[in-house]
């Protein structure tokens, strides 16, 4: 590749005098416009932050503004035909780059993109741009999109979440605490008879949701209609018992749009409150069922499986902030951003903000939590983070005093695992949830006295005592990859 | 009876809990109240979990800051409907929120009849499923104490 490298060197910004600018050959991007250290980002524009390592030799304006291009208007060569556009409105512009904390060889780059780059309405569109071709560019060692702040105009063109956190509580009569699910185990293998019992004894138990993991569609052993069947016998049967709205996330991901549909129609005409997708169905389909989600006044679950190919990796690949602003404008009412405290990736601090980018009204630029920018929301609902992955009614305390009250958290093991079964093993989360959410609301220091007021709680709840017994010690206490670059980080201490 | 694990209805922030003392009650109000929420007292004797609109027992009270007062218009509503559910409601007028911020069970019948499950079955496996409320088969008034 020479175009960074080997082109002719006339300087080191855009070059004004039109005829050399548009010479046959190769320049630097930096030459062709795409580097503009005095550029101020208009309110409308959209502005990303990305993580550039260049190859060696290469220069870290030079590999910015080649960032910017390959994400905006450029090709690799001259072209005459710029001339008969506004080019220098398509063009995004590299406006600071800047030295990553103690990371030799990696620099952060801000470029700014003319909202004339991007469809209205739609996901696909921007990311087709800011995560197309560039993250292949060979100059690039690796490429990561750390966050994006979003204009309120572009915002604006978006639904948002079709049912959101405030109305999803008035919807299931639930206030003032954290929401309650599990995950059906085992995955896969059950047939509908025996994954309705799961689904019945857990929401019987206490829980609020029960949900079908990402990889449960339509395999053999359970077909989709006979899983929402007997699914749907078991909510109204425990909403009978317990006298509370309850629900599952039937998972209706399908091989084609038209599947989906005719998934999510069944299980609407079933009386579901609640469908479920996986992230790998892609924006366009994420888009059509937050429609159809509008349409029915039903709530719209989003599994994130698949994200961690892409944002695990703090060198190259897009942050799970960036994923969660797309998702909250493409329209989810839940989505699983990660538990700080369970067997899955994701540092406390780091992942504080991505819960914040799900339910802030203005997030605010916050760098110990990842956030770079501020972002303004525009009254756009908010999605409700969902906690799932290794989590036990032991760690209640940490959980309530990390998230809150906005989040469901998915106890999936922690329930079905319990030794005096599925019933009890909701008992247990429920108490456990209610006991340290009324200890806090009393004013107590959840954070120093949690293990306390858990022990105190299973004086009266034994299958409490039970889960402390058998899970209580367990922790995955590793450290993060994805870490802040501003703080230094640190494992939650159990 | 219900049959659930804590044989009640468990609507509301605390119903895994023990019955909350008026102490304890008058703890969660101060909390509703330091965070600016105006609260409400309910009551119903219909608690089907669709039932949305219980009874006010008077407006909320949007200008009353004390828990003891709060507390005592509870205690005012038990002894005017001891029968009867009656929760604590508390709106936060937060804009993006505008909703309850806290909700739990205050007072509570007796015996709580529960509910049944009416299966219709229509075309193919399909089920339409009704919540009946044992209670609500009597006329209003007359649904208490049973």
């Amino acid at each position: 590749m020479s175009t960074v490298t080997e082109a002719r060197n006339d300087g080191p910004t855009a070059i004004k005098d039109t005829k050399r600018r548009y010479k046959a050959g190769v320049i630097k991007y930096r030459q062709m416009g795409y580097w503009d250290p005095d550029y101020v980002p208009k309110p409308t524009d959209t502005v990303c932050l990305f993580r550039i390592t260049p190859q060696d030799g290469v220069d870290p304006i030079e590999a910015a503004a080649a960032v910017a291009g390959e994400s905006s208007t450029a090709t690799w060569t001259v072209v005459w035909t710029d001339r008969l556009t506004a080019c220098d409105n398509y063009r995004a512009k590299a406006f600071k780059v800047e030295p990553v904390p103690n990371n030799p060889g990696q620099v952060f780059a801000w470029i700014a993109y003319d909202i004339i780059l991007f469809e209205e309405g739609s996901i696909a569109n921007m990311t087709a741009s800011l995560i197309g071709n560039v993250f292949g560019f060979k100059p690039l060692k690796a490429l990561r999109l750390e966050d994006i702040q979003i204009p309120v105009a572009y915002v604006k063109t978006f639904a948002g979440p079709p049912t959101g956190l405030i109305v999803e509580r008035e919807r299931l009569d639930k206030f003032g605490r954290p929401l309650l699910g599990a995950t059906t185990k085992p995955k896969l293998g059950l047939s509908g008879r025996n994954y309705g019992r799961v689904i019945y004894e857990g929401l019987k138990g206490g829980l609020d949701f029960m949900k079908d993991d990402e990889n449960i569609n339509s395999q053999p052993f359970m077909h989709w209609r006979d899983r929402f069947l007997y699914v749907m016998d078991a909510v109204n049967k425990a909403s009978a018992a317990t006298g509370e709205v309850k629900g599952s996330y039937l998972n209706v991901t399908a091989g084609t749009m038209e599947g989906m549909y005719e998934r999510a129609e069944f299980a609407r005409e079933l009386g579901s409150v609640v469908v479920m997708i996986d992230l790998v169905v892609g924006w366009t389909a994420i888009q059509s069922m937050s429609h159809w989600a509008r349409r029915n006044d039903m709530i719209l679950h989003m599994h994130r499986a698949g994200h961690g190919t892409y944002t695990r990796q703090k060198t190259h690949g897009i942050s799970f902030r960036v994923i969660a602003k797309w998702l909250r404008l493409a329209g989810v009412d839940h989505l699983h951003a990660g538990t700080a405290v369970g067997k899955l990736e994701g540092d406390p601090a780091t992942v504080q903000g991505y819960y914040n980018v799900c339910r802030d009204a203005f997030t605010r630029q916050d760098l110990p939590r990842g956030i770079f920018f501020d972002q303004d929301w525009c009254d756009i609902r908010k999605v409700m983070p969902v906690a799932s992955g290794g989590i036990h009614a032991g760690q209640m305390h940490q959980l309530l005093d990390l998230f809150g009250d906005d989040v469901v958290l998915q106890f999936g093991g922690g329930t079905i695992g319990h030794p005096g079964g599925i019933q009890a093993g909701a008992v247990a989360n429920r108490v456990a949830l209610e006991a340290m959410v009324k200890a806090r609301n009393e004013g107590k220091d959840i954070r120093a006295e949690g293990e306390e007021i858990l022990r105190r709680a299973a004086r009266f709840c034994s299958p409490l005592q039970q889960a402390l017994d058998t899970w209580g010690e367990i922790t995955f206490n590793y450290t993060s990859t994805d870490t802040s670059d501003f703080t230094p980080t640190l494992a939650v201490a159990h | 009876m219900m049959t659930n694990p804590v044989r009640k209805i468990t609507q509301g922030q605390f119903s895994f809990l023990p019955e909350l003392t008026d102490a304890e009650i008058a703890l969660q109000i101060q909390y509703g109240l330091d965070r600016g929420y105006a609260w409400s007292i309910e009551y119903t004797d219909d608690p089907h979990p669709r039932n949305t609109f219980w009874e006010m027992f008077g407006m909320p009270m949007f200008d009353l800051k004390d828990a003891a007062g709060v507390l005592a218009e509870v205690n005012s509503c038990r002894q005017t409907f001891p029968q009867h559910y009656i929760r604590l409601v508390a709106f936060d007028a937060t804009r993006g929120i505008e909703s309850i911020g806290m909700s739990f069970i205050v007072n509570r019948p007796a015996k709580e009849p529960g509910f049944g499950l009416i299966r219709q079955e229509l075309h193919g496996r399909t089920m339409r499923y009704t919540v009946h409320s044992y209670a609500s088969g009597r006329p209003e008034g007359e649904r208490g104490g049973n």
